[in-house]
């Protein structure tokens, strides 16, 4: 609860930001990961390749169980047995973080490219107030002194809006609301003062009142810090506010990707066009929601076609034996803002879909 | 939609919980007002929409409807039968009648059984309703009925998709043939995807079968889609009550106006062109609720009577929208939006 002077009118803009040109300050390229499971090996990602540029946010979009978040735990440094990345880079300022040494990746995922994870509660120590565990990362990565760091770790709550941030962070985790505790973790991804932020469904959990609060927070400290983004997320309406560009996943591949306003306006791959088609939305009318038919695979396994095959309304006979290569459209305009492998489609059939021709 | 005679009607319904919280020495235990006071009335056929913010009472509001939680004080009526005060037959014809569909049947479909056993459960709990000898009949109906693939009946709840569990348990609540449905957070925990397939389906009955559905969800755009009616709740509460296009179209209270303007809208192109109010802080605790108005700590409207009077909810929500606000939002004479 915040304080007891009336409350100020609080109106927020999203604005849209320029394009960037320039090298990205991550990129992720062709990375398998797999897991050993009692049923046999499951390539969870599959040829995943991400661009992240300063000040910009990315977004991943996809149904659960689509690798998202195992893309995510690959750039930390977080896959352990029985997972392991079996092809790929990851390029930081151009060292492949997969085949760097410990030493180097531990300096680097955690102080240069930080995590904020959907549920704070279990990231958070119990045993230890929040104000602490900041600290403690202060002193440790950081060699603050212990009143430095105590009076740092208070600072960074009050930037992400804790309020009373002195006495809070005096106080536990569990004494902390779901969308404090979320902010508490982003004072804590921020001490370090990361190049890239990665927010695996950061709001998922909370109310949309607060996730209103959350989503603006990191907007205002991407503007400020220049920090580059991922945000992990399957809301449309967060992606559409928030990002500057998409990554569409499913089945552990990326099917489709773009700059935000591109591939809400004509999508170039059937399974974002019916996800785009069957949300309801509050300024229009639909008798009934278009919905994508079936479920998506529980269990990967590496199929001969196109894992999207058994749910799209315009397959054809090639999709079941061929698989379609993330490809650029023929028709993308290769502008240098705008360069042509921005734009790219899993499928067959993406210069219809794109061209609204079927 | 027609004022008819109702099907339900919740009246002034309560429900006080002893507080999980450890207790201050020498304090009374403190009181959670999970519910509190919230009454309303539900045509048949039609489709009811809750939303409001997590711990705001909604479940237990569900649970009161169906028999599951016994209510402090209030009343819940079934075409004029107090639900609560029934006993034996006429107690399990009520419980019949009003069925309830959970946010994750995973947890309440039993896993040892298949689905042919769980749909013949509610049969056998009401063994008067259907000869034995139409009972596979009547689930195969049910099963085609939902969608579901009648080669599927001899699997277990985990060999399903959470689609797919959620319409096992719509096929379940369905067995009865009830006539009022109350969802709770049914679409939740589902991908985008298969959301959109179960609120067809959900539809879809509701035109067949003329089920009415109390609908409670946290998602205002699914909420807006599928009902007549919406009520906002806040802290075991109602704010606002009303036809959707009013809530909607021309919120009154500022509650359900920041939870509009909250909510993101999955189009690039508005962007920057949309001003959003942001509130501050959280909702506070049901168990010490602030005095006057119960939104007062987060709202930009409040004024000293804000902290003193409780506000009302006053109107008749068939003709405009009902709510408890002193210093509500001006009226949108033509609502923008339906
Ligand atoms: N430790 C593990 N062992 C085996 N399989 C795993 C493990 N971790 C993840 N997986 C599998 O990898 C796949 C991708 O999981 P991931 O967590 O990346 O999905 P996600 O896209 O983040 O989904 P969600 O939206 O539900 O968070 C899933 O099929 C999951 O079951
Ligand atoms: N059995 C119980 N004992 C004590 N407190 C309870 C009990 N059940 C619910 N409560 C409290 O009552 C309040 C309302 O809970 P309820 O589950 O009805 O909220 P809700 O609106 O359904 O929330 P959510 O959106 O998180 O599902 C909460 O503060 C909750 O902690
Ligand atoms: S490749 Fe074929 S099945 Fe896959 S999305 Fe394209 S048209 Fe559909
Ligand atoms: S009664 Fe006062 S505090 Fe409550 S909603 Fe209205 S203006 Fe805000
Ligand atoms: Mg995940
Ligand atoms: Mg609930």
């Amino acid at each position: 609860m915040s304080g007891s002077c009336p409350m100020p009118e609080t109106t927020v803009v999203t604005a849209r930001r320029p394009p960037v040109d320039g090298a990205p300050v991550l990129s992720v390229r062709d990375l398998c990961v797999e897991f050993d499971t009692r049923d046999g090996v499951r390539p969870v990602v599959q040829d995943v390749s991400l661009d992240v540029y300063a000040g910009r946010t990315l977004a991943v979009l996809g149904e659960s169980g689509s690798g998202k978040s195992v893309t995510a735990r690959s750039v930390m440094g977080l896959i352990d047995p029985p997972g392991r990345i079996t092809a790929g880079q990851v390029l930081f300022e151009g060292k492949d973080l997969v085949r760097s040494s410990a030493e180097e990746r531990r300096l680097i995922s955690g102080e240069r490219i930080a995590i904020v994870f959907q549920d704070a509660l279990s990231a958070l120590n119990p045993v230890f107030s929040v104000g602490e565990q900041i600290a403690e990362l202060l002193r440790t990565r950081r060699g603050l002194g212990r009143r430095a760091a105590a009076a740092r770790a208070v600072e960074l709550m009050a930037r992400v809006r804790i309020p009373a941030a002195e006495r809070r962070a005096k106080e536990y985790p569990h004494q902390f609301s779901g969308g404090m505790r979320q902010r508490a973790m982003i004072a804590m991804a921020l001490a370090l003062e990361p190049t890239v932020l990665i927010a695996d469904e950061p709001t998922t959990a909370l109310d949309v009142t607060v996730q209103a609060q959350i989503m603006d927070l990191l907007l205002d400290l991407q503007d400020e810090t220049g920090m580059g983004m991922i945000l992990i997320t399957h809301d449309l309406g967060v992606v559409a506010e928030t990002a500057d560009t998409l990554a569409v996943m499913y089945a552990g591949r990326v099917v489709e990707r773009g700059k935000v306003e591109d591939v809400f306006a004509r999508p170039g791959h059937p399974y974002t066009r019916g996800l785009l088609h069957s949300i309801p939305r509050l300024d229009q009318d639909e008798v009934s929601l278009w919905a994508i038919p079936g479920s998506p695979p529980t269990v990967l396994s590496r199929v001969a076609g196109c894992a999207f095959a058994t749910r799209c309304d315009v397959a054809v006979d090639i999709c079941s034996t061929s698989r379609p290569e993330l490809a650029p459209p023929d028709s993308a305009p290769p502008t240098p803002a705008h360069p042509p492998a921005a734009r790219a489609s899993a499928c067959h059939r993406r210069e219809e879909v794109l061209h609204g021709r079927i | 939609m027609a004022a008819s005679e109702p099907v339900l009607s919740v009246d002034d319904l309560t429900r006080h919980f002893a507080s999980r919280r450890a207790v201050l020495p020498g304090r009374p235990a403190p009181v959670v007002r999970a519910v509190d006071g919230v009454s309303f009335e539900l045509s048949a056929g039609e489709t009811l929409g809750i939303v409001g913010e997590s711990g705001c009472g909604k479940t237990t509001l569900a649970r009161m409807i169906v028999g599951l939680e016994t209510p402090t004080s209030g009343t819940v009526r079934f075409r004029g039968a107090d639900v609560h005060a029934a006993r034996g037959r006429r107690l399990r014809e009520l419980r019949r009648r009003v069925q309830i569909v959970l946010q994750d049947p995973y947890t309440s479909l039993n896993p040892r059984r298949t689905v042919r056993e769980l749909l013949r459960q509610p049969f056998e709990i009401h063994r008067d309703l259907l000869p034995r000898k139409q009972q596979a009949a009547r689930i195969a109906e049910l099963v085609e009925l939902v969608g579901l693939d009648p080669d599927h009946l001899d699997r277990y709840p985990f060999q399903f998709s959470g689609g797919q569990r959620q319409r096992i348990g719509i096929a379940r609540a369905l067995a009865l043939a009830p006539d009022v449905v109350v969802c709770d957070e049914p679409v939740s925990a589902l991908d985008v995807s298969i959301q959109a397939q179960v609120v067809n389906l959900f539809q879809r009955l509701q035109r067949e079968l003329g089920l009415a559905y109390v609908f409670i969800a946290h998602d205002l755009s699914v909420v807006r889609h599928i009902s007549d009616r919406v009520g906002v709740m806040y802290l075991g509460k109602l704010a606002e009550l009303g036809s959707r296009r009013d809530v909607y179209g021309s919120p009154r209270h500022p509650y359900t106006s920041a939870l509009l303007s909250a909510v993101p809208v999955p189009d690039p192109r508005v962007r920057g062109r949309r001003t959003r109010r942001l509130l501050d802080g959280d909702p506070p605790s049901p168990v010490d609720p602030p005095s006057g108005c119960r939104f007062r700590t987060r709202c930009w409207k409040a004024t000293d009577e804000c902290a003193t009077v409780e506000p009302q909810l006053v109107g008749d929500d068939r003709h405009r929208q009902a709510f408890a606000c002193h210093h509500p939002m001006p009226e949108q004479a033509e609502p923008a939006t339906a």
